[in-house]
């Protein structure tokens, strides 16, 4: 191995950073940084920013959906052509918003605000490191990130509008110009902002994971380390198998639309004309859109579950309940994540005996799943909690996990799937299970390190506000859908005027459009905690929440390399909260054991004598000296 | 009521909130903020809201369920639908049982083991029986949901019994057409979609004897009530997805690759609007793959009628082949020469009467007017 080669490089770099270290300008300090922390906050603020469009989309789509033929004329100064001389919304711009918001929230805002904020953050924080193994791959992913979310901004302003066949882009509709127009330039920017996306994510997820597996400080084993950065590693790890096969989807899709191949187009008569692609397979493209698409969805949640964790631990003032069967969840979920896609796809007319095969495995999801579900729980018991913030939302996580987990098992049911398969049953499932919890998983993070972000403290009663306000709206949206799924309504419909069995209800999607505003709303009750308290908040203590983690060792104002001096030595897991027979009730992960005689559990007592090792250990400091 | 017991919650929430946030003024106002009594404001008062949550919570969605059953789907008119359908509400009671229990612990501890002052949590990381058994329990619940869905998944998707009436649905944006195998041979003959014209909308081979009596429908499909229908359904440009929700049939329809559903509907139309007191209900087709600006209206009838209904409709539907020729009878040109005789039988009347040379024109003037 070339360790002492890599380590003589950082020496170099490290001599030159410290030679110029005061010296960074404006542009290298905030802008093109390689410091992980300032990247984290540059995703936490882009996804911030994509989620307030997103969610604005969604509040257009829902006044169509709850008020049909209401007069939407006043919406005319930010959708010009797209609201009608009646003061209607364009159907093709209606699917291009469901389209967007779709993208838009599971890409920008729960791929990477969620996972590039935290675990940007909090890998070299918590496992004891200076920064990520490599910070210029970090800063490119960053701007990779950036840059791809600047077409999909692009394509929202064309004249043709953006993409707008879904968020899953199925061909033959993508793939055909003439199909729709949401499938002409609008798509070629969807695909170019894809590409771009997936390779940003691909630099981070390496980064994430060379920087676990390699720069974890002295005695940093794997099973000392939080739970959070478990759940990033594994996610890093999904996300490096799966992204490429998206990649690889949109590439054909590519080469379909514009050098005339037949990956996914057969037998095809369109717009007065026979096509001479044969031989193509558009159930080709769902099986490898869905072989990333449905790893993404614990892309998207694995991280939220990582933090809840940690912050579920924290504010229990209670050790983590099952702390190896946590570990040992993530990963079935993660495997079994890779072998259940098709159960997207029960009605492609697909083989139905791989439909029996995927049904099978998609119900063992639900066994890891509800150990998850069940060591929440069992955490909470007999803890003595406090409500900050962060741990509201982290029991409101686990909520919303469970409700919109178990429909899971209804619709992963091949037979059951048949009638509810692209309904509204469906859209609410993955709302709560995937969207608002992974949402809930975001804000729990915010609250919980924002003072080790900016140094300062977030206000708690606004916090507690925005989250009983969003908690609430959640389930006042997600629940009544899942009746106008059970009766019937296919999701993706402009109106609901067209047909007979979808006359009913008007008055209950009128309720789930009210519930969505106000939660909409609500939201600008974070919005103004997160950018008043950035400058006006009360300055932060160095360990608000009396955590065990090494971040918390930290200086309140975080610098360049994290810690001034050394980087602490790990002498135990991050769980040592109320430990029987100490005085505080909670124990930090830098504490060797024989500072602590009176709480040691006698096999404890025979760590002390690896803590000379443990110093002694030849570590990875990237700035270090020798 | 639905919508009065949400408005409530909201209203309530917003009322136990305002309190929460005057007491803490209060509270600041009474005694100095000491971080170790009490770590964040509010404490009690969200520990107490847990349990107004839940209790709101379970009215409010056993409200709203009591409220919005009244609107779900009538019974299946086809028996797996009902099987299906039976099977939902099974596994969704349980799933009831088990979203009210864990919501119930989850907001119940979170109200009990609140901060109290001078309270030591219990220092509990593991328990590996604990642990085994509820990974073995919702492993065993899970294997008795898969084998009923198993069960059912394959009757419903085995093949379609021999006896079934085959009925070709072919999507297109925006429409359905369906395609019948005609009066004289019930056959459905061969389609190309490079043969797909203004003439000839869903590509039918006129190479293929079994196509000459083929009739097309752009609006309506009818249906015996009682035997088996098989779907053979296509796409015409992109995916379209064929919905009858009513029979909880759903299968996709994929440009080149052919698929098939079948079904029995067991309740007429007549007898579906007695049942429902309501005299305008109509069986519909929708779509629920999106297809493009017209996908939320692409609406086919389906009518479900005993068999002499059926074969009357099917009497009084023109071969496909006859309104080409109708139209345009050069069309007569370009089908091959060996099958054109047989064609012609299909050529409407006048045309024929003055095209003597044909030989068989006697009988197909026969069969042709026999057709109207």
């Amino acid at each position: 191995m070339s360790v002492v080669e890599a380590n003589l490089d950082h020496d170099i770099h490290a001599h030159d950073e410290h030679e110029h270290h005061e010296e960074l300008n404006f542009w290298r300090k905030y802008i093109f940084s390689e410091d992980h922390k300032v990247i984290a906050k540059q995703y936490m603020i882009t996804g911030i920013f994509w989620a307030i469009i997103g969610a604005a989309m969604s509040i257009i789509f829902r006044l169509q959906l709850g008020f049909p033929g209401a007069n939407l004329s006043w919406l005319k100064p930010i959708l010009g052509k797209w609201i009608t001389d009646t003061g209607a919304l364009d159907p093709n711009f209606y699917l291009a918003l469901v389209t967007m918001h779709g993208t838009i929230m599971v890409f920008f805002v729960l791929t990477a605000g969620l996972s590039g904020t935290f675990s940007n953050f909090l890998i070299p924080l918590q496992v004891g490191a200076r920064d990520m193994a490599s910070g210029f791959l970090n800063m490119i992913s960053f701007w990779l990130f950036f840059i791809s979310g600047l077409l999909m901004f692009v394509s929202i302003f064309l004249e043709t509008g953006p993409a707008a066949g879904g968020w899953v882009i199925y061909p033959p509709l993508s793939a055909l110009p003439k199909a729709h127009m949401g499938s002409e330039m609008g798509m070629t920017l969807w695909l170019a902002s894809m590409a771009i996306f997936i390779m940003s994510s691909l630099l981070g997820s390496l980064n994430y994971i060379t920087t676990v597996i390699n720069l974890r400080t002295r005695g940093m084993t794997f099973t000392r380390l939080p739970l959070t950065i478990w759940a990033f590693l594994i996610t890093a790890v999904l996300g490096v198998i799966s992204f490429p096969v998206l990649l690889s989807a949109a590439l054909l899709l590519i080469f379909d639309r514009h050098f005339g191949t037949s990956f996914y187009l057969s037998e095809i008569y369109i717009d007065g004309e026979a096509l001479p692609n044969v031989g193509g397979s558009p159930i080709l493209f769902q099986h490898l859109f869905w072989f990333l698409g449905h790893p993404e969805v614990y892309i998207v949640l694995l991280p939220a579950l990582g933090i809840t964790s940690e912050i579920i631990a924290t504010n229990s003032r209670k050790p983590i309940f099952g702390y190896r069967a946590m570990i040992a969840s993530i990963m079935a979920i993660a495997f079994l994540a890779f072998i259940v896609w098709a159960h997207h796809m029960f009605v492609t007319g697909m083989n139905p005996f791989l439909g029996s095969i995927f049904m099978f495995l998609t119900l063992i999801i639900a066994v890891p799943s509800a150990v998850k579900a069940f060591n929440y729980i069992t955490t909470l018991w007999r803890g003595n909690i406090v409500f900050t913030p962060a741990m509201l939302f982290s029991i409101g996580l686990v909520s919303l996990f469970v409700s919109g987990g178990l429909t899971g098992i209804i619709l992963g049911n091949s037979a059951l799937d048949i009638q509810l398969h692209d309904t509204y049953f469906v859209v609410a499932h993955f709302h709560i299970v995937m969207g608002a919890a992974s949402a809930f998983g975001f804000f729990a993070g915010i609250y919980h390190w924002y003072p080790k972000m900016f140094g300062r403290m977030l206000n708690n009663t606004q916090g507690q506000i925005h989250f009983w306000l969003t908690f609430a709206g959640v389930y006042l949206v997600f629940m009544p859908m899942h009746y106008v799924g059970i009766a019937g309504f296919p999701r993706r419909y402009y109106q609901f005027t067209g047909f007979d069995f979808t006359k009913s209800f008007t008055d209950l999607n009128m309720f789930i459009s009210i519930a969505a505003i106000f939660t909409f709303f609500a939201q600008f009750v974070f919005l103004w905690n997160f950018f008043y308290s950035m400058f006006k908040g009360k300055v932060a203590p160095p360990n608000p929440w009396k955590s065990n983690t090494l971040e918390w060792t930290t200086p309140v104002n975080v610098g360049h390399g994290n810690w001034p001096g050394e980087i602490p030595a790990v002498y135990r897991w991050p769980y040592d909260y109320s430990k029987p027979g100490s005085e505080v009730d909670f124990i930090p992960q830098n504490i060797p054991h024989s500072q602590t005689p009176e709480s040691n559990f006698p096999h404890e007592n025979e760590y002390i004598a690896q803590e000379k090792e443990i110093e002694a250990q030849n570590y990875n400091d990237q700035f270090a000296a020798h | 009521m639905v919508y009065l017991v949400g408005i409530l919650l909201v209203v309530l929430l917003g009322v136990a909130i305002a309190i929460a946030a005057k007491l803490q003024k209060v509270m600041k106002g009474v005694q100095p903020d000491n971080q170790d009594d009490m770590p964040v404001p509010n404490n009690k008062v969200n520990g107490a809201l847990w349990i107004v949550f839940l209790v709101l919570g379970t009215i409010g969605v056993a409200a709203s369920y009591w409220s919005a059953k009244d609107y779900f789907l009538p019974e299946a008119s086809s028996p797996h639908g009902r099987e299906t359908d039976s099977q939902f509400w099974f596994d969704m009671s349980l799933l009831t049982i088990a979203f009210f229990a864990v919501n119930f612990l989850l907001f119940f501890f979170s109200w009990r083991y609140q901060y109290k002052k001078g309270y030591k949590a219990t220092f509990y990381p593991e328990n590996h029986k604990l642990e085994l058994i509820w990974t073995a329990v919702p492993a065993v619940i899970m294997a008795v949901l898969v084998f009923l869905g198993f069960r059912t998944w394959t009757q419903i998707m085995a093949d379609a019994p021999a006896d079934s009436q085959v009925i070709e649905i072919m999507g297109k944006q925006f429409g359905w057409i369906v395609r019948y195998g005609g009066v004289q041979d019930n056959k459905l003959g061969n389609y190309n979609y490079k043969l797909i014209s203004s003439d000839n909308e869903m590509g039918i081979d006129y190479s293929d004897e079994a196509s000459m009596d083929d009739f097309i429908n752009p609006s309506e499909m009818h249906v015996e009530v009682g035997k088996p229908v098989l779907l053979k359904i296509r796409a015409r440009d992109v995916l379209h997805s064929v919905y009858i929700p009513h029979m909880r049939v759903k299968m996709d329809a994929v440009p080149g690759m052919p698929t098939k559903f079948w079904f029995i509907p067991d309740k007429s139309t007549a007898q579906m609007r007695a049942e429902l007191n309501n005299p305008n209900f109509d069986y519909e087709i929708a779509c629920t793959e999106v297809c493009g600006r017209g996908h939320f209206a692409m609406k086919l009838r389906l009518i479900v009628e005993d068999k002499a209904a059926v074969d009357a409709w099917k009497q009084q539907q023109k071969p496909q082949l006859s309104l080409i020729l109708e139209s345009n009878p050069k069309f007569i040109s370009k089908i091959p020469e060996k099958l054109r005789a047989k064609a012609m039988d299909y050529a409407p009347y006048v045309e024929e009467a003055a095209d003597s040379t044909t030989a068989a024109s006697g009988s197909a003037a026969a069969t042709s007017a026999s057709l109207r």
